[in-house]
């Protein structure tokens, strides 16, 4: 394969990996629930979402995002729009942060995910209880939120790496 | 102050109304439009219905093929936490199995006893439809446990049905679309059962926990459960029949279902009604 057709495969590759894993995600619930430990539980597609959305936000398109909601609302059961709002919610966010942003930290990202994941997780359950009678454990919402802020750190340092890897192959090539 | 709360402002409006770079909407419209969705459905407005109804067809399909990978590693490390228990299981069986051979002498009289008296009491339920499905989707969530079958309304499946996994209840049908359909998991927090608890006879109510088990509510104060009582369906209103067997009294209220939920693979999707004589 000549040089330049290689570069374009993986320029085309990471433009499309964080979509490929958020429709991965939804889909699959990529949530290890299955390994039974107690109260265990993130979620994956918030720390993707605030991520991409906060370093390269050309690669993943609002309306994908939108659409990837609808798909985990009818895959968990939950009414039909609320992950989009969360996920579009987790946009604005990281979107306010990269504007006001003049010298990023991941530390300063990590606490203001935390922030972010506890505001749109409150909206997110005072709709669903509130506004659809349903009944959801708040304990497992809190541990849900300590996890996915936990394993934030660890996901945005993988994404790093992952991202700096296949630059510099592209660039190598 | 004032140059900052512009600034705030500014980055805000920057964020939600403006379209960002290779964006073909803002994020403003898109809220705008979850907004309308969930309002939309909340009143079951009929477009968002059919909205959810052509998502559910193409996604629990897609869903189960993406499924497959995880779905290996999960039966490989269930399969290798069985391997290492098989002997101390086999040993506990077969003094189980002693026990059923002489119960089930005893139960064969009981049960043509109590046909005939509910016969009598014109309360005898027999199956009229019997669908068994394969579970295409068992994500247990810790929010709302369900799973979803590959029959639906095609295969005459309506909802309410009673789902078992062999004779032991696991759930019921809240959801039909075309060629699938959502049960909710009697695990699930906002699933309400009447229970008779024997052999005391109690009559309560048995809820999800959000867990793997299930809790007792809403009965007297005097109500004395005792750890090994066996929960089955009491058959008031009309939700089920009476008398299917759902799990054991664990401690105080907790109740131990006999079906494990995480290991579905094949369901019984049941329609009771009175025998026609």
């Amino acid at each position: 394969m000549s040089r330049l057709g290689k570069v374009k495969i993986l320029e085309k590759l990471n433009e499309l990996t964080p979509i490929l894993l958020l429709y991965l995600a939804v889909l699959n619930e990529f949530d290890f629930n299955y390994l039974n430990l107690p109260y265990f539980s993130f979620n994956f597609p918030f720390i993707l979402v605030f991520y991409w959305s906060l370093k390269k936000p050309e690669n993943l398109g609002y309306g994908l995002i939108f659409f990837a909601g609808l798909i985990n609302d009818v895959v968990v059961g939950f009414p039909i729009g609320i992950s989009s709002f969360s996920y579009l919610f987790i946009c604005g966010f990281a979107a306010y942060l990269r504007n006001i942003t003049l010298r990023p930290s991941i530390l300063k990202d990590w606490l203001f995910f935390l922030f972010t994941v506890m505001v749109v997780s409150s909206l997110n359950y005072s709709i669903v209880v509130l506004f659809f009678d349903l009944n959801i454990g708040y304990l497992d919402i809190i541990i849900n939120i300590f996890f996915t802020f936990f394993l934030y750190i660890i996901f945005a340092n993988l994404f790093e790496i992952y991202q700096k890897l296949t630059t510099r192959s592209a660039t190598n090539d | 102050m004032e140059a900052s709360r512009d600034d705030f402002v500014i980055a805000i409006r920057s964020a939600f109304i403006q379209r960002g770079n290779k964006q073909r909407f803002s994020l403003f419209f898109l809220i705008i439009t979850s907004i309308l969705l969930l309002v939309l459905g909340k009143f079951n407005f009929s477009a968002v219905k059919f909205l959810k109804v052509s998502i559910n067809e193409i996604v629990y399909r897609s869903s189960f093929i993406v499924s497959v990978p995880e779905n290996y590693i999960k039966n490989s490390y269930i399969n290798i936490k069985d391997h290492f228990s098989y002997y101390e299981e086999y040993l506990e069986l077969k003094k189980q199995n002693k026990k059923f051979k002489s119960d089930i002498q005893k139960n064969d009289f009981i049960i043509l006893e109590n046909q005939r008296l509910k016969k009598i009491i014109d309360d005898y339920l027999v199956v009229s439809s019997e669908i068994v499905a394969k579970v295409l989707i068992d994500k247990q969530s810790p929010f709302l446990r369900s799973i979803i079958i590959n029959k639906g309304s095609k295969d005459n499946i309506k909802l309410g049905m009673a789902v078992l996994d062999d004779e032991y209840l696991v759930g019921k049908v809240i959801e039909v679309n075309y060629t699938t359909s959502r049960v909710l998991l009697l695990s699930d927090l906002n699933s309400k059962i009447p229970v008779s608890i024997e052999p005391e006879g109690y009559q309560s109510i048995l809820s999800g926990s959000g867990k793997d088990d299930g809790e007792i509510q809403y009965s007297k104060e005097e109500t004395k459960l005792n750890v090994g009582d066996i929960v089955y369906t009491s058959g008031s209103g009309a939700l089920f029949k009476s008398g299917i067997p759902i799990g054991k009294i664990k401690n105080n209220t907790n109740v131990n279902f006999f079906s494990d939920f995480t290991q579905l693979k094949f369901v019984k999707v049941l329609n009771y009604e009175k025998e026609s004589n």
